[in-house]
C-alpha cells in the first residue's frame, strides 16, 4: 500500500472515532469497534484454549489411572447417580440454548428478552449446582469423599452383590478377587488387597470430586457473571437504551459453552464407564 | 480521592501527570503497570539473589558450615522458587512486554488493559502466598516440587506455596492472552507483521508458551496439594499413583518455560544489537520464525528431564533427538546476530556489553544442553553441577543479561533520565567475569560428579567451590551496582532531553516527547517503513496522520 491509501484508510477509521469513543462502548485503547469485537473474541477464545489445556492435564491424568486400574474404576463408578448426572446434562444442555437465545437478544438490543433469557440460563445453572449439592452430600454420607473418613465399604458391597468381587483368603491374608459373574460362574479379572482396593477407589472419588468440583466451581463463576449481565441488561431494559454492547453476553456464551463441554465429556467419563 | 493532576509546566508525561497511590494501584495504563512489575520483581530478584548468597557461603567450605543441611535446602528451594515464578517467568515480558509493546506496534495500549493489571493482582497475591510460606518456616522440595516428597513427606506450607505459584501462573497467562490479542488486533496501519520488530515477534512466541503451558502446570501443582491434604494416590506409589506422571506433567509446562525466560531476552539481544552497530538485524525473516520454531518445538522436548527417571528408552531417544533440533533454531539466532554486527559500526555502550555478553554466555549454556540432551552423557551429568551450570548460563547468563540489557537500553525512555555510563559498563564487566567465574568451575564439578542440591562435598573439590563462591561475591557486587546506580538516576541522573538518545529505529524512539504521554500517540502513527531501517536514518519508522488536540483525562478513571 502507498502512504497515500494508508493514509486515506487511516482518516476514514478515525473518522468515527468521537462518537464512539463517547458512548461508553468503544474503549480508548481501540479503533474501531470492530478492532474491538474481533480482540475480544479473540481474547476469549484463547481463553478458552487455555481451559482446555487446564482441563486436558487432569483428563489426561484420569485416563491413565482409568486405564491402569480399569476394573476398580469401573466399580467404583457404580456409586455414582447417573439419573442425577443425565438429569444435570440436560439441565446444562438446555441452559445453553438459552444462553445462545440470550446471545442472539443481545446482538438485536432487545433488552427484555435477553435479561428474560438470562435468568434462565441462571435458573438452570442453579438447578445444576443444587443437583450436585444433593450428589455431593450422598457421597459424603456414604464415607465416599476421599477424606479422613473415606471408607469404600460401599463400594465392596454393591459389587459383591453383583457378583463382582470375591473375598478370599490366601495364607491367612484376605484378597479381593475382581471379576464378573456369567451363568453362576465368576471369572476374575485381577486380584487385589483390600488395602489396594481402597486406595483405588479412593483415587477414583478424588478425580472425581476435583474434576466435578472444578467444574462447578466454573459453574459458580458462570453464574456470578451471568447475574452481572442480567442485571446490566435489566438497566438497559428501564432506560431503553438503544444500543448496547453485545460483547460481554457473546463472551459470557462462549465461556458457558465450554463449561458445559467440559460437562459433556466428564458425565461419560465418570458416570457411564463399564455400561 | 484527591486526584493530584499535573500542574506543572513541563509536559505531562506518564510518570507525573497523576502522582497519587491510587493513581499507581488503579492504573490502567501499560507503562505503569510496567514499573508496578519492574519494584516488585526486582524486589523478589534481591530476595532470590540473598538466598543464592547463603548457598554459596555455604559451599566455601566443604562441610558446609554455615548453615545445617535443613537449612540449606530450604534456601536452595526458596533461591529456586522466587528466582523462576517471581522473577524470571514475569521479568521481561510483564516488564519491557506491558512498556513497549503497545509503543512498538503503534497502539494506544494493550487491548485488555483491565486483565493487564488484573494480573499485577494475581501476580503479587501469588507471591504474598509464596512469601508467607517461606518465612513460616519455609519449604525444602525444591522448585521442581516432585512427587512423593513434596506430595507425601515434605513439612512445612508446601501446599500454601503451590497456590501461590498457581495465582502467579495464571498471572503469566492473563499476560500471554493480552499480547497474543494486542500483536493481532493493535498493529498500527502500515505495521504489517514483517514490519514488528524482532522483540514483538519473540513476544509473541513467548506469549504462546504461556497459554498453552501455563494451565498444565497449574493444574498439576493443584493436584499435589489436593494429594497433601486428602492422601488421594495421583502421585505418591505408596498411594497407588505415579510419580513420572508428575514429571511429564510438570516438564510439559517447566520446559517450554525455559523458553519463556529466554526468548524475551532473545527479543531484545535483536533490538541492542541492531541500535548499537546500526545495522538491520541479519535475516530478519529467519529471526522471526526461529524464534516461533524454539516455542513450538520447546513443547515437544519435555522427556529430556526425565532420562533417569524411569522413562521409556524408546521415548528417550525420541526426546533426546527432539531436543537437538532446538540447537537449529536457536543457532540461527547466534549467526544472524553475528552477521548483525558484522561490518556495523559498533557502539560499546552498556546495553551492547550486556548484549555481547549474552551471546557468549548463552552459547555456552546452549551447547552444554548438547550434552546433557544425548542420553549417555546424560546419565553421567544428570542431577550434578553440570546441569546446574548449564541452565544458569542460559538463565542468568540469558536471560538475566538480556534483562539488563533492556533495563539501561531503555531507561531513558521509561524514566527520562541517563544512567551513569561509566558505572553501566563496570557492573556489565562485574556480571560477565563474576558470572563466569561462578558457574565456569562448576561444569568442572559437574563433571567430575558432584551432585546437585548437597550441602557438603568432599575436600578435593574444595578449590573449584572456593572459586565459585568468590565469583559469586564479584556477580553480587555487578547486580547490586545497577540497583544502586539507577536508583540514583531517578533523581540525580542526566535529565534527557532528545526523544532518541541512542539513534535507534522503532515507534517507541519516534514518540513526540523523551519519556511517552499518557495515551502513547496523539494520532496512531501509520508506519511506512521496515524495522530496523538504518540504511535511511532521516526516514522516521512512520508518521503520525493528522494532529489532534491531547487529550487528558478519561485514561486512568
Amino acid at each position: 500500500m502507498s502512504v497515500k491509501e494508508l493514509e486515506k484508510t487511516a482518516t476514514l477509521e478515525h473518522a468515527g472515532d468521537g462518537q464512539h469513543h463517547g458512548d461508553g462502548i468503544l474503549g480508548e485503547q481501540f479503533e474501531t469497534l470492530e478492532q474491538q469485537n474481533t480482540s475480544y473474541l479473540i481474547g476469549m477464545w484463547a481463553f478458552i484454549v487455555q481451559e482446555v489445556l487446564f482441563f486436558g492435564a487432569i483428563f489426561a491424568a484420569y485416563a491413565i489411572y482409568r486405564f491402569k486400574y480399569v476394573t476398580e474404576f469401573t466399580l467404583a463408578h457404580h456409586e455414582l447417580s447417573v439419573p442425577f448426572g443425565t438429569l444435570n446434562t440436560f439441565v446444562l444442555l438446555f441452559s445453553s440454548y438459552t444462553m445462545a437465545r440470550a446471545v442472539r437478544a443481545a446482538m438485536q438490543n432487545r433488552h427484555k428478552k435477553q435479561a428474560f433469557y438470562l435468568f434462565l440460563t441462571f435458573l438452570f445453572a442453579g438447578v445444576f449446582m443444587v443437583n450436585k449439592y444433593f450428589e455431593y452430600s450422598a457421597k459424603f454420607e456414604h464415607h465416599l469423599f476421599p477424606g479422613g473418613d473415606y471408607d469404600a465399604h460401599k463400594v465392596v458391597k454393591h459389587a459383591k452383590e453383583k457378583g463382582e468381587l470375591r473375598v478370599v483368603e490366601e495364607n491367612g491374608r484376605e484378597f479381593y478377587e475382581l471379576g464378573k459373574t456369567r451363568d453362576g460362574q465368576f471369572t476374575a479379572f485381577t486380584k487385589v488387597t483390600p488395602e489396594e482396593f481402597e486406595q483405588r477407589t479412593r483415587l477414583f472419588f478424588g478425580f472425581y470430586f476435583v474434576m466435578t468440583g472444578l467444574h462447578g466451581l466454573h459453574v459458580l463463576i458462570g453464574m456470578i457473571i451471568i447475574g452481572i449481565l442480567i442485571g446490566r441488561a435489566w438497566i438497559d431494559h428501564l432506560k431503553n437504551k438503544p444500543i448496547a454492547d453485545f460483547m460481554p453476553v457473546e463472551m459470557t456464551g462462549l465461556y458457558w459453552h465450554l463449561v458445559d463441554i467440559v460437562w459433556i465429556f466428564l458425565f461419560p467419563l465418570l458416570y457411564l464407564i463399564g455400561r | 480521592m484527591a486526584t493530584a493532576t499535573y500542574t506543572g509546566t513541563e509536559k505531562p508525561n506518564y510518570l507525573n501527570w497523576k502522582t497519587t497511590v491510587a493513581s499507581w494501584l488503579l492504573t490502567y495504563d501499560h507503562k505503569r503497570i510496567a514499573i508496578l512489575y519492574l519494584v516488585s520483581i526486582s524486589i523478589f530478584f534481591l530476595l532470590g539473589g540473598l538466598a543464592a548468597a547463603f548457598i554459596r557461603l555455604d559451599l566455601a567450605t566443604p562441610k558446609g558450615d554455615l548453615l545445617t543441611s535443613d537449612i540449606y535446602n530450604k534456601m536452595f528451594t526458596t533461591h529456586g522458587v522466587i528466582m523462576i515464578f517471581l522473577f524470571l517467568i514475569p521479568s521481561i515480558p510483564a516488564v519491557f512486554g506491558n512498556f513497549l509493546l503497545p509503543l512498538m506496534i503503534g497502539a494506544r495500549d494493550v487491548a485488555f488493559p483491565r486483565l493487564n493489571l488484573l494480573s499485577w493482582y494475581f501476580f503479587m497475591a501469588g507471591a504474598l502466598l509464596v512469601l508467607i510460606a517461606l518465612f513460616r518456616g519455609g519449604i525444602d522440595t525444591g522448585w521442581t516440587f516432585y512427587t512423593p516428597y513434596s506430595s507425601s513427606f515434605a513439612k512445612g506450607e508446601v501446599s500454601l506455596a503451590i497456590v501461590g505459584v498457581f495465582l502467579a501462573g495464571f498471572a503469566s497467562i492473563f499476560t500471554g492472552i493480552n499480547f497474543l490479542v494486542t500483536i493481532h488486533k493493535m498493529r498500527a496501519p502500515g505495521m504489517t507483521w514483517f514490519r514488528l520488530p524482532l522483540f514483538v515477534w519473540a513476544m509473541y512466541a513467548t506469549s504462546l508458551i504461556q497459554v498453552l503451558g501455563t494451565p498444565v502446570v497449574a493444574i498439576t501443582l493443584l493436584l499435589v496439594a489436593v494429594e497433601r491434604t486428602f492422601r488421594i494416590g495421583i502421585f505418591d506409589p505408596n498411594l497407588g499413583g505415579d510419580p513420572i506422571l508428575y514429571q511429564h506433567l510438570f516438564w510439559f509446562y517447566s520446559h517450554p518455560a525455559v523458553y519463556i525466560m529466554i526468548l524475551p531476552a532473545m527479543g531484545v539481544i535483536s533490538e541492542v544489537l541492531s541500535a548499537f552497530s546500526k545495522r538491520r538485524v541479519f535475516g530478519y525473516h529467519f529471526v522471526a520464525f526461529s524464534s516461533l520454531a524454539i516455542a513450538i518445538i520447546g513443547f515437544l522436548v519435555w522427556g529430556h528431564h526425565m532420562f533417569s527417571t524411569g522413562q521409556s528408552m524408546y521415548a528417550g531417544i525420541v526426546f533426546s533427538f527432539l531436543t537437538w533440533i532446538v540447537a537449529i533454531p536457536s543457532a540461527i539466532k547466534i549467526f544472524n546476530w553475528m552477521a548483525t554486527i558484522w561490518k556495523g559500526r559498533v557502539h560499546w555502550d552498556t546495553p551492547m556489553l550486556y548484549a555481547l555478553g549474552f551471546m557468549g554466555l548463552f552459547v555456552i549454556g546452549g551447547l552444554t544442553g548438547l550434552h546433557l540432551a544425548a542420553m549417555a552423557t546424560n546419565v553421567h551429568l544428570t542431577d550434578t553441577y553440570f546441569i546446574v551450570a548449564h541452565f544458569h548460563y542460559v538463565m542468568v547468563g540469558g536471560a538475566i543479561m538480556g534483562y539488563l540489557a533492556a533495563l539501561h537500553f531503555w531507561w531513558p525512555k521509561m524514566t527520562g533520565r541517563m544512567y551513569p555510563e561509566g558505572w553501566g559498563k563496570l557492573a556489565a564487566m562485574l556480571v560477565f567475569v563474576g558470572f563466569n567465574l561462578t558457574f565456569f568451575p562448576q561444569f568442572i564439578l559437574g563433571y567430575m560428579g558432584m551432585p546437585r542440591r548437597y550441602h557438603s562435598y568432599p575436600e578435593e573439590w574444595a578449590v573449584l567451590n572456593v572459586l565459585s563462591t568468590a565469583g559469586s561475591s564479584v556477580l553480587g557486587f555487578g547486580y547490586l551496582l545497577p540497583v544502586i546506580y539507577l536508583t540514583w538516576s531517578l533523581k540525580y541522573g542526566k535529565v534527557v532531553t532528545e526523544r532518541n538518545p541512542w539513534g535507534a529505529r522503532g515507534l517507541e524512539w519516534e514518540l513526540v516527547d523523551p519519556v511517552p504521554d499518557p495515551h502513547n500517540f496523539e494520532r496512531i502513527p501509520i508506519v511506512t517503513r521496515p524495522a530496523y531501517d538504518y540504511a535511511h536514518p532521516e526516514e522516521p519508522t512512520g508518521f503520525v496522520p493528522k494532529p489532534r488536540p491531547v487529550v487528558v483525562g478519561g485514561k486512568d478513571g
